[in-house]
């Protein structure tokens, strides 16, 4: 497997950039069309969530396999605020920044897998994948 | 790069690209809802053919446009959506609620023609 791609966000055209580079790992991983779609969407939710929240922050793309099955690791870290109630942040709806609140449970709807690490006043790490079928 | 506003008759044309940024699509609703009442413009076409992700951000700017563009008198179409942006807009739970949407820039353009021939009958 090759290696990882690490993405730092800290304007809103690293959103794109990061995006674009998702939609490229998972086009050779061999996802379908609507698959590159939902994780690039997916990405662009939680790297937005780090513009918002954190200011700055990093995507990790990571190709993964288990067995037969080949995947596509999104990691979204940032150092920031942390989130203090995270069953509210993942409610649909919720937002403190005025947004659709649609960001993580968003992210978490699109991909396979989904996990939040956040402490206050230390950061947030999403980590999500997809795996091709 | 701003997204580029054209006039066609009673219409303006917005083409939004695939690397458009939050900034350029905040930019472009404030334009539109200005150019709307410079030109008199009775309806506004966005073409989003080539944008290749509308997340919740996108989703609600677009909407919001819509909305303003509304309140100035005038009827926006949003016409473009691809296959793969329609699935995961559906997934995330994203509506465009309000806003019309055409297939492309002729039906965009023939959905207008129809909407400013009934207000001119007086009704909606």
């Amino acid at each position: 497997m090759d290696g990882e791609t690490r993405v730092p966000i800290c304007r809103d055209s690293d959103i794109i950039l990061a995006r674009q580079q998702g939609r490229a790992l998972a086009a050779q991983l061999g996802f379908s069309s609507i698959d590159q779609t939902l994780i690039a969407t997916a990405i662009s939710e939680v790297a937005r969530n780090i513009l918002l929240y954190a200011r700055q922050g990093e995507i990790i793309l990571r190709p993964v396999s288990q067995s037969e099955k080949k995947g596509i690791t999104v990691i979204a870290r940032d150092e920031g605020p942390g989130i203090p109630d995270l069953t509210l942040a993942l409610q649909n709806g919720y937002s403190t920044s005025n947004s659709l609140g649609l960001g993580l449970p968003g992210a978490k709807r699109l991909m396979d897998e989904f996990a939040i690490v956040s402490e206050v006043g230390k950061g947030t790490t999403v980590t999500m994948t997809k795996w091709t079928q | 790069m701003r997204v580029p506003i054209l006039r066609q008759g009673p219409y303006l044309i917005a083409s939004i690209q695939a690397a458009v940024t939050d900034e350029d699509l905040l930019h472009l609703g404030q334009e539109v809802v200005e150019r709307v009442g410079q030109y008199r413009s009775r309806g506004v076409i966005l073409d989003v053919t080539v944008l290749d992700v509308m997340d919740s951000f996108a989703a609600r700017t677009l909407r919001d446009l819509a909305r303003a563009v509304r309140l100035r008198g005038a009827e926006t179409v949003i016409v473009g959506i691809q296959p793969e942006v329609a699935f995961s807009m559906v997934r995330l739970g994203l509506s465009l609620e309000g806003v019309g949407t055409a297939l492309d820039l002729e039906d965009g353009l023939a959905l207008l023609d129809q909407h400013v021939r009934r207000r001119g009958k007086g009704g909606r």
